[in-house]
């Protein structure tokens, strides 16, 4: 059947400064690019590029340049390009459309409609660059009350027994993507870095690979619907141990790992035979209900006799309020919300587009929900989906979180362009894809020094802002609402954030 | 320390004759039982014996390989969650989740299971004398050497099977009449891999599933599993194998393949 989905973007070749090295036809994963010897000249199969920047950034002569093709078809506010392209893909596959990254939607993000304060005149503020600024955060659950007592000796003592905390020198985690959607190499990054930056990473639901056992200290290991790589010695291994509900970019479906990325080390790490489809079914098995997530989340702390925090992530959907705070009395010791902007390696984009709500919402709903049940304390918060900047993690912070996990950010600071092609495992950049040709192309060492570098300068950041308000603690941030106004919003919208106007 | 305090009173029930441990669990809380447990784990105990236990959780996670525990009444749910290598022995019925996730290890019913027996197990073996509930041997997997295996004595419930990606799950209908039919719908929906074998006929299948014939090697595998049941039982394997069998294997091992469009 001939195709009537025209290509999206148009490459551009200056042939004046083009030096025929071949760069892009070896970078491009999708075979845009080729070499007529004939005529010794380079061509682009339009309809191939992905727009992912691959071939631009590595040509030496910044020869190529992608544009958009401007042969849109007639301009029409509601049948958009987007929508008449995949009607016509549907038309001709038959199938559910795919896409990767988090949604690209406008009007779903809040962060941007929400500002900061900052001292002026009446409360000093404080210059971090010469005063100490604590960014250091525990995960878990705290108790209700601190029984102190006196003894000789000793001093004070404290006597109550502390639920198992991670500690954090700095608010931000590394989201979980598993081994199967991304490479190991970028596993490799991830986990160095978390390690030196001292916070975590998260597996995903995809195992952890042997050679990354050594970082279990700082390593978050992921129970999903499939349970793969779900052994004792994995659940052992990690800092905290993570069950997986729902996704920000697919809220209430499962997934499936394409078979032929099923090779022999993901078959290992998932521990699920060669070849075959990894199935994540949309419902956990055993979950059905509050009662039976309880289940699950003390099975896991018997099965490390207590010593781990055990977190439970949802998608922000319509009842989150009401669904954590039934987490929480489930006992979990942190709440883990994503977005309706989170990421994913794959997603039908109908579901990735059209369900969930946006992170900022739900974290201000929940927290406040915990808040007025008198049980915020018994779990940490940790919001997730669509944060893209520092100025984020502090909004998210004040709004309520105790801790972000960030996944699209750090990918970009890998490489990543958004291009929105996980799904196809073919990832020029060498991150979405198990293909080992591409998978070299992330170098570890230098994987963990741009993450960490992107750490380090979202925490300087961070500090800079605290420091503009006079406050030199995280602790001082967390649920401060009143540091936060909101510009252009709704009252119901202020009052759902719990955030005044900017002026008020 | 309020934990401490709960584990001594708990060994308060507790026997010790050289390798052996009895426990009496009347009342005990499932916390405290299994930190008896994991205090007895290394300690040179080969054998535990629990007695009047009465829904007690997660019995025989978190425990070393060598390990042989008898149960004498109704343990709790999950069973063996997680389970790295412990053999046990129900004398009794158990409840939901039996195996969840099992590793490696043994689990002897002498009686009937409820729902989700062997939930994404993936290796070990479970036994159960009698019936079992919905969804046995969802999910359950295999990989490298690991094989896991469930042998259902009586009949089992919807969902039999279900995203089935590895292993051996065998029904056996002895509780059955000549030529009756299990009365599970939607055995081996989503099934990827693995193979089940069902003694008696199967009125609802999945539509990722497919019936074979039994060949040489089918036979061994089956064989060998019903003489295993038939050793705890003291049931007679050759009158069991006598009658026929259909082999239940997946049609494709990418049973949604063909969903989307790139």
């Amino acid at each position: 059947m001939k195709s009537y989905v025209t290509p999206e973007y148009i490459v551009e070749r200056d042939q004046d400064r083009c030096i025929r090295c071949k760069v892009c036809v070896n970078q491009c994963s999708y075979d845009t690019h080729y070499y007529d010897e004939e005529d010794d000249i380079l061509h682009s199969r339009n309809e191939n590029c992905v727009n992912c920047q691959r071939c631009a950034t590595f040509c030496p002569t910044q020869a190529i340049t992608i544009r958009e093709n401007p042969n849109h078809y007639r301009s029409n506010a509601n049948w958009t390009q987007e929508a008449i392209t995949s009607i016509k893909k549907q038309a001709e596959t038959g199938g559910v459309v795919l896409t990767g990254m988090g949604c690209d939607k406008p009007n779903l993000t809040y962060w941007d409609r929400l500002l900061l304060n900052a001292s002026q005149v009446t409360n000093p503020s404080i210059d971090p660059l010469r005063e100490a600024m604590e960014l250091r955060t525990y995960i878990g659950s705290k108790p209700d009350k601190l029984e102190l007592e006196m003894e000789e000796g000793n001093g004070v003592v404290l006597k109550t027994k502390l639920a198992p905390q991670l500690q954090l020198e700095t608010p931000i985690m590394f989201s979980a993507m598993s081994y199967g959607s991304i490479s190991l190499n970028v596993h490799k990054s991830l986990a160095r870095a978390a390690s030196e930056a001292g916070t975590f990473y998260n597996t995903g639901e995809g195992g952890l690979e042997k050679s990354l056992y050594k970082y279990g200290d700082h390593v978050i290991v992921q129970v999903a619907s499939g349970r793969f790589g779900v052994h004792p010695d994995y659940l052992d291994a990690g800092a905290a141990i993570e069950i997986k509900i729902g996704q920000g970019a697919k809220p209430g479906i499962g997934g499936h790992l394409p078979g032929e990325k099923v090779s022999e080390e993901i078959s290992r790490t998932r521990m699920i035979p060669l070849g075959t489809d990894a199935l994540s079914p949309a419902p956990q098995h055993d979950i059905y209900s509050i009662e039976d997530l309880r289940q699950l989340i003390y099975a896991l702390k018997e099965a490390t006799d207590y010593t781990k925090p055990v977190f439970v992530k949802i998608a922000a959907v319509h009842n989150s309020a009401a669904i954590a705070s039934g987490i929480v009395r489930a006992g979990a010791d942190a709440v883990v919300l994503d977005g309706v902007r989170g990421g994913t390696g794959a997603a039908p984009r109908i579901i990735r587009d059209n369900v969930g709500i946006p992170i900022e919402m739900a974290l201000a709903a929940v927290d406040q929900r915990l808040r007025d049940e008198g049980i915020r304390n018994q779990a940490s918060v940790i919001a997730a989906g669509g944060i893209k900047s520092s100025a984020d993690v502090l909004k998210a912070i004040a709004l309520g979180a105790d801790a972000v996990y960030i996944a699209t950010a750090a990918l970009v600071s890998l490489g990543c362009t958004v291009c929105q092609k996980c799904y196809t495992g073919k990832c020029p950049w060498g991150i979405a894809t198990t293909d080992l040709w591409l998978t070299k192309r992330i170098n570890p060492d230098i994987g963990a020094k741009r993450l960490a570098g992107l750490l380090r300068g979202w925490s300087l950041e961070i500090m800079e802002m605290m420091g503009g308000m006079g406050i030199n603690a995280i602790e001082s941030v967390r649920g401060n609402r009143l540091l936060l106004r909101g510009v252009g919003l709704t009252d119901k919208e202020l009052e759902i954030l719990g955030v005044r106007m900017v002026g008020e | 320390m309020v934990l401490e305090d709960a584990i001594n009173n708990a060994r308060k029930n507790l026997i010790l004759k050289k390798n052996v441990a009895l426990i009496d669990a009347t009342g005990m809380y499932y916390r405290d039982l299994n930190s008896l447990l994991r205090s007895l784990d290394g300690n040179g105990i080969e054998k535990i014996e629990i007695c009047n236990v009465y829904g007690q959780r997660y019995i025989g996670t978190d425990l070393d390989d060598h390990l042989s525990i008898d149960i004498y009444g109704t343990p709790g749910n999950d069973l063996g969650a997680f389970m790295k290598g412990v053999n046990i022995t129900v004398h009794g019925n158990v409840q939901d989740g039996c195996g969840n996730t099992m590793d490696h290890g043994r689990i002897v019913v002498h009686g009937r299971a409820g729902d989700l027996v062997g939930h994404s197990m993936r290796g070990g073996k479970i036994f159960i004398r009698d019936d079992a509930g919905y969804r046995v041997g969802i999910h359950m997997k295999e990989y490298l050497g690991k094989r896991p295996a469930i042998v259902i004595g009586g009949t089992a419930q919807d969902f039999l099977g279900e995203y089935m990606a590895g292993g051996v799950l065998v029904v056996l209908g002895t509780n059955m009449k000549d030529g009756s039919c299990h009365d599970a719908r939607f055995v081996g929906t989503g099934m990827h891999g693995g193979t089940m074998y069902i003694r008696g006929g199967v009125r609802h299948l999945g539509e990722e599933v497919e019936v074979k014939e039994l060949n040489e090697a089918d036979y061994r595998i089956l064989g060998s599993l019903v003489d295993e049941f038939c050793s705890y039982y003291g049931l007679d394997a050759e009158k069991i194998l006598e009658s026929k069998f259909s082999k239940l294997v997946p049609v494709s091992s990418r049973p949604y393949g063909n969903l989307y469009a790139y």
